[in-house]
């Protein structure tokens, strides 16, 4: 391996990395946001919603992410009323089709982490917060939500070290990212061993950090699972607050 | 008895001609109970007597058939639902009435990931928005009277199922609420901590709270309640003041049932 090669590959694939954060970033904030209402369309009871979201998740999670990615930012723009419509500065931005295809491919798996977070909240928490007269969005906000986070986050973390390394599919439709410019500098070099290593250390610091926050939250969310002496000094210290 | 004329006048809660059905079983066929203002009511009966469910009903954790529940004069509006039966008409209103009910569960039902003191102050403040250090203030006290001021900043999973179900006591109490509402509150601890959490109810039946209370202990319902009624098959088969019921029942099954 050239050292100094490998040294100028480490300097360019990180200033691509803001972009990969950002993708990652936004697909998972948005499909976050979409996935919370699925789940809750399919544990609604009510029947059109919940085999929506069936048909949504069956259909997302049972097609590749690179098929999603090609059918929506080849495929959006073959149809002239795409092109013609308010959505068209989005749909035409490589950027926001990759967001796009993410979004919608992990709401499709956190939907279920976040559903089977729901579905472990015991039905007594819910009752003791009916009997007190809680609203139900109130029970839903402070009880059960809290609850299922708590429940879905190991899970979670999972998806989200997932969606981190799928950005890399979105080089494809000619982003940038940090495997865009791997790519561009093999084109260039041929040396695909030094680009491609400093590449996949790139994912796996970030998926380091990751995993040490989700971890961190983790341990923040659960002081109640914990052994009481720990437990006494955590509240101990939330009292100096 | 020395209760005030007023209190005697305006039951704390009325309910009329309960029904209620499980699929094809009809678990309450029909059950009618005024409590006065510090009256201790203890519900007995075998398992499948329609008990819990009764107590269920009062503050619509299961919705009646049929029948009206009234707690300090509020009747909670129902209408007509689906298949013959009635569902609450504002559920609002069903709210406002269950925060003048306190519930006491079998099971606690702390909230896991908050400690005691949260759980106390959790319905008071978010509930009924009271000033969050007045209701931190009330809460010390009634962990204090249940005799567990010092887990205050515990988790419900560290503590005992005694002193869990005196948190749960003091978060029922911290709503100031017209009736308390004990569904088997005994029924799930070691026998050892039974005694700690009846003595906290003792002393709430003696500062003239109104109580009802599904139990099994029959002393307890013997020496603190002021009334007791049986149920069996969804009716009521014996009312009255636990001295009668107990010495002179005329029911055949309730003399079977309290022989064991």
């Amino acid at each position: 391996m050239d050292w100094e090669f490998t040294q100028e590959t480490f300097v360019s694939l990180v200033s691509a990395l803001p972009l990969t954060l950002s993708l990652a970033a936004t697909a998972i904030t948005l499909g976050a946001i979409l996935a919370l209402a699925l789940a809750l369309a399919r544990t609604s009871g009510i029947l059109v919603l919940d085999w929506f979201a069936r048909a949504y998740v069956f259909v997302f999670r049972g097609t590749p992410l690179l098929v999603q990615i090609f059918l929506i930012y080849y495929g959006l723009s073959q149809f002239p009323a795409v092109r013609h419509s308010i959505f068209w500065p989005v749909l035409r931005d490589a950027y926001w089709c990759a967001v796009m295809a993410l979004s919608l491919n992990t709401a499709a798996y956190a939907s279920e982490i976040i559903r089977g977070g729901l579905l472990s909240v015991p039905h007594g928490q819910v009752e003791a917060a009916r009997a007190c007269g809680m609203p139900r969005l109130m029970v839903f906000r402070r009880i059960v939500l809290p609850l299922a986070i708590r429940q879905a986050l190991p899970g979670y973390g999972n998806e989200m070290i997932s969606m981190i390394k799928a950005t890399s599919l979105a080089s494809i439709i000619t982003i940038m990212e940090v495997t865009g410019v791997a790519a561009r500098i093999i084109s260039e070099t041929y040396r695909a061993i030094e680009v491609f290593v400093v590449a996949g250390f790139i994912y796996l610091a970030i998926n380091f950090l990751l995993t040490r926050l989700v971890q961190l939250v983790e341990f923040k969310l659960s002081p109640h699972l914990r052994q009481p002496e720990n437990a006494a000094q955590m509240a101990i210290a939330g009292d100096a607050r | 008895m020395n209760l005030p004329l007023s209190a005697v006048e305006s039951p704390a809660l009325s309910v009329k001609d309960l029904h209620k059905s499980f699929g094809p079983i009809e678990v309450l066929k029909g059950i009618s109970l005024d409590a006065r203002e510090g009256e201790v009511v203890s519900i007995l009966g075998s398992s499948g007597s329609g008990k819990s469910t009764f107590l269920r009903c009062i503050n619509m954790l299961e919705t009646p058939d049929s029948g009206t529940i009234t707690v300090g004069g509020e009747t909670i509006k129902m209408v007509p639902a689906r298949h013959g039966k009635s569902k609450p008409a504002d559920i609002a209103q069903v709210d406002r009435v269950r925060s003048r009910l306190g519930m006491v569960f079998q099971s606690f039902n702390l909230w896991t990931h908050k400690t005691i003191l949260e759980n106390i102050i959790e319905a008071p403040v978010h509930v009924q928005k009271r000033p969050r250090d007045e209701c931190i203030e009330e809460a010390e006290a009634l962990l204090a009277k249940v005799g567990i001021a010092d887990k205050r900043n515990q988790y419900p999973s560290h503590l005992s199922g005694g002193q869990q179900q005196r948190a749960a006591i003091a978060r029922a109490l911290a709503m100031r609420p017209d009736v308390m509402l004990f569904d088997e509150p005994t029924s799930a601890l070691d026998p050892e901590l039974v005694g700690e959490v009846l003595r906290v109810m003792r002393s709430l039946a003696e500062e003239g709270r109104t109580m009802l209370i599904v139990t099994h202990e029959m002393g307890f319902a013997r020496d603190v309640s002021s009334r007791v009624i049986f149920l069996h098959k969804g009716l009521v088969e014996e009312d009255g003041s636990p001295k009668d019921v107990f010495k002179n029942s005329r029911s055949d099954r309730f003399r079977q049932f309290i022989k064991g």
